[in-house]
């Protein structure tokens, strides 16, 4: 085994059995905590595909602000043992059928894929350009309008948590 | 490395949109000073204006081909233009009675507008999703502006719930669709899919994508929500939602299917003409077993979508003409059914209608106009409507989808006459019919009934 290939298996042996780590434990503050090194596992793997901007944003979005939202929740509404409510679909076969039907679409995509017209971004040039830089050419420039759209959409919800969180003295919202 | 900053996008086409987002923004800074709610409601209903005065000079395409501004998301952005400026006279003196109402309303309702028009303008599926999204998120929070009604509050979450659902659809075709071609531009699609054959791929993300727009038209089966939310929001919203997203919804089936699936057109054709049967017929049936006048009113609604989808299966240029009359008359004729709603003190309950012609006479017979428009009976505009859709579903060959139309549009005139039979037939349950009558709800009133008579009357006018 080369070098390369020993550092994937031990991401790929890590981040697969943290995920086992997450959805098992009892405790959700453990549960948020092996997620947390998980997410820096996915970091890792990013950096290891020369990806650096990715495993920055891996680490400051996820595991710096959606982590820490998670931990956030858990304080606030104080629930050391994670809830065991009836399941909302009784029955494995449903399930399963769910489970099979999604993986049928994944073998019928992947079977399926075709490799696109080479764009502008070629491999060369980001390698030249350095990722940041390149993703910021592409966002501000080509996917601009969408770039503003995603800044409403995220200022939207902003105005809700406002209109639906806000009540007066009086009773009244 | 010298960069060369790349031109300035070409603003023009987008001007319209750029209006609406500004005053949506200005409104919630105005909102906090200006406790005159007149003045807030009457620079919605100009710039609603301001827009249909732009949309022709602003035709084009802008932003690295990711947004067309032409004839067809002209006329959709002025039904969505139509839609808010009526809700907004209808609300005006509605959020006063219901306490509780925010004022953010105003602006919340500029962004679904916002959202709406993107969605019709939208040339790539990334804009058309982000749009979608930015319709969906404000009127979510629409549907549950009334924060301490439990009934509001289930509207708000069942119709984020299943929204998100459809989302997961909606962005999994589209990924489907990008795995395929490369492209997310629903022209390049087009042409990128025109050398391959039809491939199971192709055809599943179809599905998916048909089963995201069928949930924003509400049609059966994926209608579920629309009862539910239609009865718990404020009947203002109401009005909003039956009209808006569904003719946004519409917008995007056009332009998706017509131009991005045009290869495939019998798989879409075969799997709307399915949907557009089903829908029909819960629609109307469903409707006959309602006692509330909004579920009903739900029920009417989903019916209509599934009427309009047989001018989408037709696919003809004749068939695209009547969609978008019949969703302008639909405009009217429903925001009118909902302002009578909101004029009635207590006219939730078909039951509370009983004798209104006794007491009030002019109300009960603009409600009688809106009723057979809904039905569609002449000299009404909602018999015009039908009459172009049918026939031009009949000259493009769907006479069997007509056929079971027109059954069905039968088996409607019992739950829209019923209304008129109590209105005019039974004896009233109550001393009085309180209404609550003011300037901008009568303007509204008096629009749409004019509306209804004059496009009845005179067809020609937008045909």
């Amino acid at each position: 085994m080369t070098l390369p290939q020993i550092f994937f298996a031990y991401f790929f042996v890590m981040i697969l059995g943290l995920a086992v780590m997450v959805v098992t434990r009892r405790n959700l503050v453990h549960a948020v905590l092996w997620m947390l090194l998980m997410f820096v596992h996915i970091g890792g793997l990013y950096l290891f595909l020369n990806a650096e901007f990715f495993a920055i944003i891996q680490i400051i979005v996820y595991a710096g602000a959606i982590l820490v939202m998670f931990l956030f929740v858990l304080l606030l509404l104080n629930v050391k043992q994670s809830l065991t409510a009836s399941l909302f679909i009784r029955g494995w076969q449903g399930r399963a059928m769910a489970v099979v039907f999604l993986l049928l679409v994944f073998v019928i995509s992947i079977k399926n894929l075709v490799i696109g017209p080479r764009g502008e971004y070629s491999i060369q040039r980001i390698e030249q350009q350095g990722h940041i830089k390149v993703i910021g050419e592409a966002m501000f420039n080509d996917y601009i309008l969408p770039f503003m759209i995603i800044g409403l959409i995220l200022f939207v919800p902003m105005i809700a948590a406002a209109v639906l969180a806000m009540r007066r003295h009086d009773g009244s919202s | 490395m010298i960069i060369v900053p790349p031109p300035f996008p070409n603003l023009t086409p987008f001007i319209p949109e750029l209006i609406v987002l500004s005053v949506a923004m200005v409104l919630l800074l105005l909102e906090i000073w200006v406790k005159n709610r007149v003045f807030i409601a009457g620079i919605c209903i100009l710039t609603g204006f301001a827009v249909i005065y732009c949309l022709n000079m602003s035709i084009g395409i802008t932003f690295n081909g990711m947004f067309i501004n032409d004839i067809y998301s002209v006329l959709f952005k002025i039904i969505f233009m139509v839609c808010l400026i009526l809700t907004v006279l209808i609300s005006l003196n509605y959020i006063d009675r219901e306490k509780p109402i925010r004022g953010e309303y105003y602006s919340l309702l500029l962004f679904a507008t916002a959202g709406m028009m993107l969605m019709a303008s939208a040339k790539d599926l990334m804009v058309l999703y982000l749009g979608l999204e930015l319709m969906a998120l404000s009127t979510y929070i629409l549907a549950g502006i009334k924060t301490l009604n439990i009934k509001s509050n289930e509207a708000a979450i069942k119709y984020f719930m299943l929204g998100a659902f459809s989302s997961a659809f909606l962005l999994f075709g589209i990924s489907m669709l990008y795995g395929l071609t490369a492209t997310t531009d629903i022209y390049l699609i087009a042409e990128r899919l025109k050398d391959t054959e039809r491939s199971l791929p192709l055809i599943l993300s179809m599905i998916m994508i048909v089963v995201a727009f069928s949930f924003k038209i509400a049609a059966a089966p994926f209608h579920m929500w629309s009862p539910d939310v239609y009865e718990g929001a404020p009947t203002s919203v109401t009005a909003f939602l039956s009209v808006g997203p569904k003719a946004a919804g519409f917008a995007v089936i056009g332009r998706v299917f017509y131009i991005a699936f045009e290869g495939i057109q019998p798989d879409w054709t075969t799997a709307f003409i399915i949907i557009s049967v089903i829908t029909m017929a819960i629609g109307n049936i469903v409707a006959l077993a309602q006692t509330n006048i909004k579920r009903m009113l739900a029920y009417s609604s989903i019916a209509h979508a599934g009427y309009i989808l047989i001018g989408i299966v037709t696919s003809t240029y004749e068939s695209l003409q009547a969609v978008i009359n019949y969703l302008m008359i639909y405009t009217f004729m429903n925001i009118g059914a909902f302002a009578i709603v909101i004029l009635l003190d207590k006219g939730e309950e078909i039951q509370d209608y009983n004798g209104l012609s006794k007491h009030r006479p002019l109300v009960a017979a603009i409600m009688l106009l809106f009723m057979f428009s809904l039905v569609g009976i002449p000299p009404t505009a909602g018999f015009i409507a039908k009459f172009n859709l049918f026939v031009s579903a009949i000259h493009g060959g769907q006479i069997w989808l007509v056929v079971i139309a027109v059954i069905f549009s039968a088996v409607s005139a019992f739950y829209y006459l019923r209304v008129v039979m109590n209105m005019y037939m039974k004896d009233p349950l109550v001393e009085e019919h309180q209404i609550h009558l003011s300037p901008s709800l009568g303007f509204a009133i008096f629009i749409t009934v004019v509306m209804v008579m004059v496009l009845g009357l005179f067809p020609s006018l937008i045909i």
